[in-house]
């Protein structure tokens, strides 16, 4: 049948005595680009962590069931009733990361945070002292080119703005050579010019290698625009799961609540341009 | 709402006097436990102006400084600074590890305690206590001071280190993590480039404290310039301590301002 590079299945989680994910099963295929939608505390961001093994699941599941929680991510368990797998750190090297808080080392240079994309394939103490190949340096240095941010390799990362951050971290996916990217909000941070930036990046990349791409989102006009498929959240549980355009207005209103209309309408106001109007070189 | 004047009720004036009398009480005995110590530490200010006549001598047989044996002096210096400097950089060396054990963020609770208690036992004991059991160990010279200050220092670094780790930003370990790199490469990019100003600043400020320590060890026999100091002060020699001491806080003083410029660019 088709083939799943994502699938969760009875998925759990509490902190503490709040539970944030109820029975949650997903199937994500693979080169599919699927939006994560739902307000704020819905559990988009608690889904996306354990989809690489960064947090962990409850052992047992809602009805006390013996055992809950796999996710497989392209055919192997990342982790199982609550625990990781044994080769969980191999497995995250094979699926990219981007963070709302972009989540780059501010001390290193670009170029040595795109080079920390190899740490996952390359032999542990080669990583650990720095020795880095020429080719993977020129590696990392083309995935710097795709996301247009070359000419910065020698800069440090702090001193970059956040969509500039942004567009590193995607770059040091592309050196993982994810087969799966997993952005948790990566836009909710930035302005709505970079915003559109990296959700066409993120587009491309899909577009063109056929990488699969999760992205959590604040505001449906970036699903609408760029994302096929939606999946909207609401109080842990999947409230909607399907193609985007028949999301309509009243069952989004139903998914959000009193929040919806800031949501649906941006504050900035600009309408969102249609998704493959614009190829990222 | 804003207007509401507040009128104390009996109850409430009653708990406002009691809570005054717990502070009073608390004052005195403050201040009970001050005339304490005082009596106990036998502090007498008035033997000062009674044998200001004896000061005034003492301080008399301190001037001219005798720097005849300058040549002496400065080599012991040196000797004292190079005592400081292996037995900082061994406590770097050691703490940087022990440090990252007894990190909360870092350490299983099983590890960090027994490292922290480690630790602890080493800082609450005094370069000169440890001074004085190297020298019966290893013998008199530089080397015991050595091992003096770098065991005294590891303590000190391990927690100093310790506390720069657990006020890290988690976010960029996890981005290292989120690549798939092992726990010792979460470390070596996650973490170290976050607190390396820190423990640079700590290390530097270690070594001007240690060039201090350094130059008493030599009291207990552990070398250096200690030596010098406390056989001409045991001898009476009040002019040539007056040279050694002077060579000490010019030494110290610029040595302060040196490792302040350094560690001035790492903040």
């Amino acid at each position: 049948m088709q083939d799943y590079v994502i699938r969760v299945s009875e998925l759990n989680k509490t902190f503490g005595s709040k539970q944030v994910l109820f029975d949650l099963s997903l199937d994500i295929a693979r080169g599919e680009m699927v939006a994560l939608i739902g307000s704020s505390g819905s559990g988009k961001s608690t889904l996306l962590r354990h989809l690489s093994g960064l947090t962990r699941a409850d052992a047992r599941g809602h009805r006390q069931r013996d055992e809950s929680g796999h996710i497989h991510v392209m055919g192997d368990v990342i982790q199982q009733s609550g625990r990781l797998s044994r080769n969980v750190r191999r497995q995250r090297s094979r699926i990219g990361y981007v963070f709302q808080q972009f989540n780059l080392v501010g001390r290193l240079s670009v170029m040595e945070n795109v080079l920390l994309g190899h740490l996952g394939r390359i032999p542990r103490w080669r990583g650990a002292c720095r020795l880095f190949s020429a080719s993977e340096r020129n590696e990392a240095m083309a995935s710097l080119r795709r996301v247009g941010m070359a000419e910065y390799s020698d800069r440090r990362a702090s001193t970059l703005s956040g969509g500039q951050q942004q567009r590193v971290a995607i770059a040091r996916a592309l050196t993982q050579r994810a087969e799966v990217i997993l952005a948790d909000e990566p836009i909710a941070s930035l302005d709505p010019e970079s915003a559109k930036n990296v959700m066409d990046i993120l587009a491309n990349i899909n577009a063109t290698d056929k990488t699969t791409v999760i992205v959590s989102l604040h505001q449906i006009d970036y699903a609408r625009a760029y994302c096929p498929r939606t999946v909207a959240l609401k109080k842990g549980g999947i409230h909607f799961d399907g193609a985007t355009h028949s999301l309509c207005d009243t069952r989004l209103s139903q998914i959000y609540g009193a929040e919806a209309p800031e949501i649906v309408t941006p504050p900035h106001g600009n309408p969102v341009v249609t998704v493959h109007q614009m190829a990222v070189a | 709402m804003t207007d509401v004047l507040i009128f104390p009720t009996r109850p409430a004036r009653r708990t406002r006097l009691w809570r005054n009398g717990l502070k009073l009480s608390g004052w005195g005995l403050l201040l009970a436990f001050l005339g304490w110590s005082w009596q106990s530490a036998e502090i007498a200010p008035g033997r000062l102006v009674q044998d200001a006549g004896n000061m005034a001598t003492l301080v008399r047989d301190f001037v001219p400084p005798n720097f005849s044996a300058w040549r002496f002096y400065l080599e012991e210096m040196l000797v004292t600074l190079h005592i400081a400097l292996w037995g900082t950089l061994l406590a770097i060396v050691c703490a940087i590890p022990l440090g990252l054990l007894s990190a909360e963020n870092i350490a299983p609770w099983w590890i960090l305690q027994p490292v922290r208690r480690v630790m602890d036992a080493l800082r609450s004991i005094n370069e000169m206590v440890f001074a004085m059991i190297f020298v019966a160990a290893v013998g008199l010279g530089p080397f015991p001071g050595v091992l003096a200050l770098f065991v005294h220092t590891t303590g000190v670094l391990a927690k100093l280190f310790a506390e720069a780790v657990e006020t890290i930003d988690p976010g960029p370990v996890e981005g290292v993590r989120a690549t798939g790199a092992s726990a010792l490469q979460e470390i070596i990019f996650g973490v170290i480039p976050q607190v390396m100003p820190l423990w640079i600043s700590y290390s530097l400020y270690r070594f001007e404290s240690n060039v201090r320590s350094a130059t008493v060890v030599g009291m207990v026999g552990a070398g250096g310039i200690g030596v010098i100091l406390w056989e001409s002060i045991r001898g009476f020699q009040f002019p040539e301590t007056c040279a050694v001491m002077l060579i000490i806080i010019v030494t110290v003083s610029a040595l302060d301002l040196a490792s302040q410029a350094v560690r001035k660019r790492f903040i």
